[in-house]
């Protein structure tokens, strides 16, 4: 099951290093990361790999909205399938 | 990978615009539990909703944190109770709905809807006990919602039921005068009734539905305004094109959610209602969209027209994202639940002569209005003739939820808290109709051709 990690808030050192460490620890796979300055907001979209993970989703979400506190950023993660939804027919 | 501006938008639709879906309902038959023992009835009653809807609540949870989309409501809808209390030999309908309101708790969903009675042509002695007990019913329960279909197409308007339901909506608002009339905010009066609306109050789960069925509720007035502040000044085919296309983008959404829940609760899904219902929070508004168009006040000249290109843009919008369409779909245009709306009332310049030339033209009716507490019965019954009419005529469903709030007078303002909201009490014509509704008997159904 793949899902979307969204990252955004103020830049700083050592956000995707944190972001990743925290999804490894969980045995989530990135399949891919791609990472801009929009409006001079950090902002990352990772796509991720959760069918392996060794936590349940909620598990999931928790942790990385707790590390998002920590650094104050705001980090999501959502199922792929609610933007493919939305944005294609 | 996909899109990046495609996956932001997504999620400033649901932390800044509000979007969200509204109601996950599930739709439940309760003619199996037909008995001649009112006890038993209530006990069978009871078993089957918290059987068929026991992990409800908690699948739709799932559903939210894995789709990170918030489902605002999860509801519950079952077959008009006057059906079922019917078998059973009482005269005491009250504790049906308490076993509905107990199941409700139950389950742990917000509201229940189907105390209801469907009495367009005739009215069966049940459906007279049912209507008889609403007040009290609405009273002793938190979580129970009636509606009782008055009037339809095909049937014409009964207006003994319509002389009725003036003084029992009367008598509900007396019974919660310590709340506002809040009894009132359950109680729904149709004419045109659908059998898979998913929005409460008016929710019941018709005789033609399966034994069970998942319906759900979209939203997103936020969403729509905010597309729309993007065409400023633009011609109206833009804004309906804009419309529509954010209406798909919603409506997706809520087929995806219908389609997940729907498996994952081993129920058949029904339908997606295609609706724009507002909430009373900063920006989830569907007056402020009409003001948007570019109307000073809603409720001003003009309002009917955008009201009417917004609520045939939703469809339109709409209509491809879902593999099945139904309930009321359209915007909604409650007062008390819609920032915008208040606003309007309290300028004066939105009046309930001005709201029912709006239900011409969208979903539903004269929707949570507060009126003055001594606004008389027969007035009340007087304005749901009216609105039945617009149905009945114009082949569409209209509603009443009117709130004569005891003890308040037009200006005042009545608090129901949550997304019921607060409502100023509204000005209604002073000039009598009690003659009108003293007639009785019933408006046959229109002619259906040479129209004009």
């Amino acid at each position: 099951m793949n899902a979307i990690v969204t990252v955004i808030g103020k830049d700083r050192v050592g956000i995707i290093a944190a972001v990743c460490i925290k999804l490894a620890e969980m045995n989530i796979n990135v399949l891919d990361i791609s990472q801009t300055i929009m409006q001079g907001k950090f902002t990352m979209i990772m796509a991720v790999d959760v069918s392996e993970a060794t936590v349940s989703f909620a598990e999931v979400r928790d942790a990385l909205a707790e590390l998002g506190r920590e650094m104050e950023l705001t980090i999501r993660i959502q199922r792929e399938e609610i933007f493919n939804a939305m944005h294609t027919i | 990978m996909m899109n990046q501006r495609d996956i932001l938008s997504t999620i400033e639709m649901i932390d800044q615009q509000h979007l969200d879906i509204r109601t996950v309902t599930m739709g439940i038959s309760l003619l199996s539990c037909c008995d001649e023992n009112p006890e038993k009835a209530c006990s069978k009653i009871y078993d089957k909703i918290c059987r068929m809807a026991s992990s409800l609540v908690s699948t739709c949870e799932e559903i939210e944190t894995e789709f990170g989309i918030p489902i605002v409501n999860k509801r519950i809808s079952v077959t008009p109770m006057a059906l079922v209390a019917g078998a059973s030999d009482t005269e005491d309908y009250v504790p049906f709905a308490r076993a509905l309101d107990e199941a409700a708790k139950e389950c742990g969903v917000n509201f229940i809807g189907g105390y209801s009675a469907l009495v367009q042509k005739g009215m069966t002695e049940a459906d007279r006990k049912l209507i008889h007990a609403i007040p009290e019913a609405l009273s002793v329960t938190d979580l129970v919602c009636s509606s009782v279909n008055v009037g339809s197409t095909k049937a014409g308007i009964n207006m003994d039921a319509v002389a009725l339901l003036g003084r029992v909506i009367k008598e509900a608002a007396e019974k919660t005068a310590d709340r506002d009339a809040i009894g009132c905010a359950k109680l729904v009066v149709f004419c045109n009734a659908v059998e898979d609306n998913p929005f409460m109050a008016g929710a019941f789960h018709g005789v033609g539905e399966a034994e069970k069925v998942i319906n759900v509720g979209v939203s997103g007035p936020g969403v729509v305004h905010h597309a729309l502040k993007a065409v400023k000044g633009e011609p109206f085919d833009v804004v309906a094109e804009t419309i529509k296309k954010t209406a798909f983008r919603i409506t997706r959404m809520g087929q995806l959610v219908a389609a997940e829940a729907s498996r994952r609760l081993d129920t058949p899904f029904g339908i997606v209602d295609l609706s724009l219902a507002p909430t009373p929070a900063v920006g989830d508004s569907v007056a402020r969209i009409l003001e948007e168009m570019g109307l000073e006040t809603c409720g001003t000249h003009g309002t009917t027209a955008a009201l009417a290109l917004l609520n045939d843009a939703v469809k339109k919008g709409g209509i491809m994202a879902s593999s099945s369409v139904g309930g009321l779909s359209g915007a909604f245009i409650p007062v008390s639940e819609d920032e915008g709306m208040i606003a309007a009332a309290e300028s004066g310049t939105l009046t309930i002569d001005k709201l029912e030339a709006m239900t011409c033209v969208c979903s539903v009716g004269l929707d949570m209005i507060a009126v003055p507490g001594d606004t008389p019965a027969e007035t009340i019954s007087a304005i749901i003739a009216d609105e039945a009419a617009v149905g009945m005529v114009n082949n569409k469903t209209t509603a009443v939820r009117l709130l004569p709030a005891p003890g308040k007078q037009a200006g005042d303002r009545i608090e129901l808290g949550g997304l019921l909201g607060s409502a100023p009490v509204m000005p209604v014509h002073g000039e009598k109709s009690d003659a009108f509704i003293a007639r009785g008997g019933r408006i046959p159904a229109p002619l259906h051709s040479l129209k004009n």
